[in-house]
């Protein structure tokens, strides 16, 4: 007869596992991991990666890219998705470039603007989601096409590019005595925002709550859809101050500008370890995989690697980002759960 | 004779949690076995390894003496292993009698579902357990009860060998336990073994013939029934002796508190009208399916109704806002604990303070640890066993989920406490300190509103108790003409108990 004193090492550790290992237990350890190895890797290998004027420019790529996942994050977390979010930045660069066109001059007046514009834009989106109901992967992508559609019929097929240089080079200027775009700095505040919010507020409680158990959260006097509004209403915002950067770092203002731009949004929240079916995932992850997947892109770039092959990157990077976390989290099981001590025999049937 | 099922030396451990170590359990055919145990003593686990969910780490399952490893919870099945679990586990979008004939629907030609046939069986089980469900109705939607129902008819379509049932009474009230044990003790006198579990003995007493004890995941002792007392199987099972169990205190009832008037949601309930003062406990009483959860969900909020008006503390509440309503210190434990009084991926940290995040912050912020501390202490006082309260609350055994709803809501420090089978699934210790916690409340204040299908429960708890029958309230008792007769004749409809 079996008696508990027979018990193997594995069971009797009650500590929990070593720091070693809770750490590359988890995702985001795998991409800061990753990070570090494409750096060393690439700058060692390709010519021109690792200076100073490689970084500035995956960072000026990577702003608005980084600005709009910060909202998506969230939205992601309560198990919605917003791919409005290029089409967003298109529309708010054409309205930004009519206004100045027609004659409005005073900078953070067309700022205000465009901000306001991205609100109302996101606020649509909330509409159809919360008070309609609707499914957000498709309202979104109506929106897509219809904000889109939009950009063009107030700009049609013209570029505005005719801003004072001050406003253009200041947006791309450098922290002084450094080549870091200044504008990392707003982003590294919004970061902040959006990470104690998503982290040490009630807010962020309620959006894991909504995200794993709508109903529940209901139950505990969570506004589950007043929740689910703001953060499009946030999103659609952000999108636009994307757009306003976007404008000015190019100086030119065109309808088609930033298409696409969702798909490396969504990409890099998927790959920062956001579950897409909501609850699960945090900032620290996707921030990791935005400054990956800009690093990555533009290594393989200047290794002239061709547009097609970094499509597939990009592409492989995407489906290794949903698969990933959840192979982790199963290896993570695998070491916890022992398989069985003794084999039995199976009954024949 | 060798048992059918048995068990011997099995250990099964999750992380660093040994949620069994040694257990044995020996069932024959013909007999219906009780296992009771304290929450989170390892009950379900046990059932899970009999039910190939889990493999034992150790030891082994013997089927007719011969030993077995069910790769899955199908290898089981074909064993002649019917289970119920503690928790309903129905396909929300699949009918009622897709889900009773999950993967076995009966085929008419050309390999289609024969509906009809699949329909006509499904009637004939809830027939045999005077159920009144339509078979052709979404799972999604019924109340737990009524899941725990078809839960019962499915694991009866088997006509097993074995019937393991964990729990399957925690929700019903004492009509369908009546029936449900009717067909129990049928399938035992023609050769079925029965495995029961529950945390009310008088069940235990009545449908078992032999009990066996755990305690924290060990084998304690089996005996006949015939030898066994309540008090003593509670000695044996929690180690130590338990004080009463019912201990309400007199309170003098204070101002009104809740006040409900002509509530009405067609199709549910019907011109419902009570009050609760402070310093009360009222409990709501009645069969499966009589509105009781209904009307409190409506009450708090989650629900619409049609008509009628809510007053707390003589203020108009909000209909269809439960931030409103907890602000207004309204508090509702409800029925469904996974679906509704938690989030289950969340930690029992974040569970337990969900409804107090604004309160628990700072300037909107939640830095310094006042979430640990408050889950920490609710955890202590409520006995929820876990190893860490940073666990998500999927991890725990089904008594100490229910813990921490009651923790959570409780917490809330609340006016108006309304709550919906207290002490589902929750055992006999910490049952009297629920008990005790609600009549201190009371006696601080608090107006209760308790939804019971326990009879013992209300009868001992409530101060006065409301009937309702078939979505409306038929029967107002006071406590001293309330006895297990009154209410139970006003439930089945009877005319003459209203008060
Ligand atoms: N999947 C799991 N992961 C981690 N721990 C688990 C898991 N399932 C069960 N446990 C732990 O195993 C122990 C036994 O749980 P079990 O559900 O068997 O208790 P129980 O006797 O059924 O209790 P109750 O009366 O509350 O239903 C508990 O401490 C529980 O926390
Ligand atoms: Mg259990």
């Amino acid at each position: 007869m079996a008696t508990d004193t027979l018990v193997t090492p594995a069971r009797t550790a009650k500590a929990g596992p070593p720091a070693w290992r809770r750490l590359f237990g988890s995702w985001d350890a795998v991409l800061i991991l990753a990070l570090l190895v494409v750096v060393l890797v690439a700058s060692a290998t390709i010519e021109g990666v690792g200076s100073p004027r490689f970084y500035r420019f995956v960072a000026l790529e990577a702003i608005p890219i980084a600005l709009i996942a910060l909202p998506m994050t969230l939205v992601i977390i309560t198990g919605e998705i917003d791919l409005s979010v290029a089409s967003t930045v298109g529309l708010t660069c054409s309205v930004l470039g009519q206004l100045w066109y027609l004659g409005v001059t005073s900078l953070p007046l067309l700022i205000l603007l465009s901000l306001l514009l991205g609100a109302v834009l996101g606020a649509v989106n909330g509409v159809f989601i919360t008070v309609f109901g609707l499914p957000s992967l498709a309202v979104t992508i109506g929106t897509l096409a219809l904000y889109r559609g939009l950009a063009y019929v107030v700009l049609g097929d013209r570029a505005i590019a005719d801003y004072p240089p001050t406003w253009t080079q200041n947006a791309v200027a450098p922290i002084p005595g450094t080549v870091i775009p200044w504008f990392v700095l707003v982003l590294a505040a919004l970061a902040v925002v959006f990470g104690v919010l998503l982290y040490a507020t009630p807010i962020g409680r309620s959006l894991y709550a909504i995200g794993n158990n709508a109903e529940a959260s209901n139950f505990a006097g969570i506004s589950v859809l007043r929740t689910k509004f703001w953060l499009f209403v946030a999103t659609g915002a952000m999108a636009a101050l994307a757009g306003v950067f976007w404008t000015f770092r190019f100086a030119s203002a065109r309808a088609d500008n930033a298409t696409g731009l969702e798909l490396a949004v969504v990409a890099a929240v998927l790959l920062g370890g956001v579950s897409i079916f909501g609850g699960r995932g945090g900032l620290v992850g996707v921030i990791a995989a935005v400054a990956l997947l800009g690093i990555l892109r533009n290594a393989l770039q200047l290794a002239d690697v061709p547009a097609n092959a970094l499509t597939i990157v990009t592409g492989t990077l995407l489906i290794l980002s949903v698969v990933g976390p959840n192979l982790v989290r199963m290896a993570r099981e695998r070491l916890r759960r022992r398989r069985p001590a003794t084999t039995l025999e199976r009954k024949p049937s | 004779m060798l048992p059918v099922l048995a068990l011997e030396g099995v250990d099964k451990s999750f992380g660093a949690v040994a949620a069994l170590r040694d257990a044995r359990l020996e069932l024959y055919a013909g007999e219906a076995h009780a296992l009771v145990g304290e929450n989170g003593a390892g009950k379900s686990t046990l059932v899970k390894i009999l039910a190939g969910v889990h493999g034992p780490d150790t030891g082994s399952v013997l089927l007719d003496g011969q030993p077995v490893a069910f790769g899955s919870p199908a290898d089981a099945r074909a064993a002649g292993i019917a289970v119920i679990y503690q928790e309903p586990t129905l396909f929300p979008d699949l009918s009622v009698a897709e889900n009773i004939f999950m993967g076995r629907q009966p085929l008419k030609g050309l390999r289609r579902i024969d509906a009809a046939a699949m329909r006509e069986r499904t009637n004939e089980l809830f027939a045999r357990l005077g159920v009144r469900i339509d078979p052709d109705r979404p799972a999604r939607g019924l109340s737990i009860a009524d899941q725990q129902l078809v839960e019962i008819a499915k694991a009866l379509s088997f006509d097993a060998r074995v019937l393991v049932m964990d729990e399957p009474t925690a929700a019903l009230s004492g009509v369908e336990v009546d029936r449900l044990f009717a067909v129990a003790r049928s399938l035992r006198d023609n050769g079925a073994a029965i495995l029961f579990i529950s945390h009310r003995f008088d069940e235990v007493f009545s449908l078992c013939q032999r009990v066996t004890v755990m305690r924290d995941g060990r084998w304690i002792a089996t005996d006949e029934i015939g030898n066994l007392t309540v008090d003593g199987v509670v000695r044996t099972m929690v180690g130590r002796d338990i004080s009463a169990l019912f201990p309400k205190m007199a309170t003098e009832p204070g101002e009104v508190r809740l006040q409900v008037d002509g509530l009405t949601r067609h199709g549910y309930f019907d011109d419902v009208s009570f009050t609760v003062r402070g310093g009360e406990i009222v409990a709501l009483a009645g069969l499966v399916g009589a509105g009781r959860s209904e009307v409190a969900r409506a009450i708090f909020g989650v629900d619409r109704y049609d008509a009628g008006q809510v007053r707390v503390d003589g203020r108009p509440l909000r209909p269809g806002a439960p931030p409103a309503a907890i602000d207004a210190g309204l508090a509702l434990v409800p029925e469904d604990r996974r679906q509704q009084g938690l989030v289950m991926e969340l930690s029992i940290e974040r569970n337990a303070t969900l409804p107090r995040r604004w309160a628990l912050s700072r300037l909107g912020l939640l830095f310094g640890g006042g979430e640990r501390r408050s889950a920490a202490e609710w955890a202590k006082r409520l006995q929820v066993k876990a190893a860490r309260n940073t666990d998500p609350v999927s991890t725990l055994s089904g008594g100490n989920q229910q813990k921490v709803v009651l923790a959570k809501w409780l917490s809330t420090a609340p006016r108006v406490l309304m709550i919906d089978e207290p002490t589902r699934g929750i055992d006999v210790g910490t049952k009297s300190e629920v008990h005790r916690l609600l009549s201190q409340l009371a006696s601080e204040g608090v107006a209760v509103l308790m939804v019971s299908s326990e009879l013992p429960e209300v009868l001992g708890m409530a101060d006065r108790v409301l009937v309702m029958h078939e979505g409306r309230l038929v029967a107002d008792i006071p406590r001293d003409q309330a006895d297990e007769e009154s209410v139970m004749f006003a439930a089945t409809g009877q005319r003459g108990a209203a008060a």
